[in-house]
């Protein structure tokens, strides 16, 4: 579903990205560890097609996302740290004005129905103004179910969340996965999404450092794996 | 029909927002008060002395609101990667720019017929006899001027000097408006038939098919920048 080979990012002479390479099938999920700096979010933003990369190749379920970035964008969805919500709209109306924006069907059911999936249709007519970090996700998560998306990128979605929050973006992305979709979770914490990956990719100084299959490391391994990796990464000149 | 779907609902959202939370048509009302009153005193009771400036008082005070209500256009967009939403929608871009071009008008025209009524009180003016071909008169001007404002409020929304960019942007391509506006408005309020003013309004329709043209053409590029 996602296949880039060595990306590379400069902002003016800073090397941001140093020839990443990943591939995520469909029905899986990919966890991006890294330190802060370690280039997860502009990694993310060029997987959303978002950003160009300096040099490399992306395609997304088989299309060069560089060249036709329109054809692939119908399959991404990105959740970050704005979730793409208007504080003054209510979160139907969020819901309408996107899935319209998309091209999309906005019947009041299909609305109502992925807000009742998100557990926001108590609060389906009040301003997002009113909402906390987590209502403002799953929000935005209700937007990825709308669209029927095949992609979904995660930068740090586990920031802000509480214990029980954690656990229901754990089951949404079990459950995306489920329905063949691939997910990329960018995150520079253990607490959570770990228990959902497959494979773990540990990302430093804009190189890849490590790339495993998750089970094979227990979290206290890998623990200690990211320690000295990024703390190696970040004593490299 | 899903583009002017597209297109109308972003008209919807930015009037919604725009009603729910009152930001700029409040500002823009006080902002006109203002003028208007700074103007009274300025100008002092001579009526012939007012009649010959005034057309170019009544289009400064549609610019400098426009200045205001149209360079804050996007800043909703800048909350929460709206404007990332909006880039990774698919489909035609310049949908998004014809709602908000709409979304601009209208609140400009809100203004503007406020602000056209006051100037008839405030200065004695006979605004209703020439109410029709004055209306076309600004209905012209407003596209004209939120066609390019729409472009460059877009252009400048993530520059940090926004607030002095955009008029310094704006002003320069507005002269052919301006002085089409002006001019046929003053023909107008001095009790002319339009037709006088007829290639001032061939000037401001060809402006204004222009405008609006390269806002459609150039949107997307503006988008992804």
């Amino acid at each position: 579903m996602i296949a880039a080979h060595q990306l590379r990012k400069l902002y003016g002479g800073n090397v941001v990205l140093d020839g990443v390479s990943l591939t995520v099938p469909g029905g899986q999920c990919l966890a991006l560890l890294g330190p802060n700096g370690a280039g997860k979010t502009t990694l993310l933003r060029i997987l959303a097609t978002l950003l160009r990369p300096t040099t490399g190749t992306l395609r997304i379920d088989q299309v060069d996302a560089l060249r036709e970035p329109e054809r692939v964008r119908p399959l991404l969805s990105i959740v970050a740290h704005g979730s793409h919500v208007y504080e003054d709209l209510t979160a139907r109306e969020n819901l309408r004005f996107w899935e319209t924006l998309r091209g999309g069907d906005p019947a009041p059911a299909r609305l109502l129905s992925a807000l009742t999936e998100v557990e926001l249709d108590n609060v389906a007519d009040v301003r997002v103004r009113t909402f906390s970090a987590g209502m403002k996700r799953r929000l935005a998560l209700a937007r990825v179910l709308l669209g029927q998306a095949r992609v979904l990128l995660l930068d740090e979605p586990f920031t802000g969340l509480d214990r029980r929050g954690r656990k229901w973006v754990n089951e949404f992305l079990l459950g995306f996965k489920a329905r063949g979709g691939a997910a990329v979770l960018a995150t520079h914490s253990f607490d959570g999404g770990l228990g959902v990956a497959d494979r773990v990719c540990i990302l430093g100084g804009g190189r890849v450092l490590v790339e495993r299959p998750a089970g094979d490391l227990s979290p206290p391994e890998l623990h200690r794996l990211y320690e000295s990796l990024t703390d190696s990464a970040e004593e490299a000149p | 029909m899903t583009y002017a779907r597209r297109a109308w609902i972003v008209l919807w959202k930015d009037l919604l927002v725009e009603r729910r939370s009152k930001e700029q048509l409040n500002a823009l009302l006080f902002f006109c008060l203002l003028l208007l009153f700074i103007f009274q005193f300025a100008l002092g009771p001579d009526r012939e002395q007012r009649a010959a400036v005034l057309p170019g008082l009544l289009w400064l005070g549609f610019v400098l609101a426009g200045l205001l209500g149209l360079g804050r256009s996007f800043l909703a967009e800048r909350e929460n990667d709206c404007w990332e939403g909006l880039r990774l929608s698919p489909g035609d871009k310049s949908a998004i720019y014809l709602g908000k071009l709409a979304g601009n008008c209208v609140l400009m025209t809100a203004v503007e017929i406020i602000l056209v009524v006051l100037f008839g009180v405030f200065y004695d003016v006979d605004l209703w006899t020439p109410a029709a071909p004055l209306a076309l008169v600004l209905a012209l001007g407003t596209v004209g001027l939120a066609a390019v404002g729409t472009l460059f409020a877009a252009m400048t929304t993530h520059v940090r000097a926004r607030e002095l960019l955009f008029p310094v942007l704006l002003l320069p391509v507005q002269v052919p408006v301006l002085l089409a506006t002006v001019s046929a408005t003053q023909t107008l309020l001095l009790g002319q038939p339009l037709a006088d003013a007829a290639h001032w309004l061939k000037l401001l329709a060809g402006a204004d098919l222009v405008y609006v043209t390269v806002g459609l053409l150039t949107f997307e590029f503006v988008l992804e920048a």
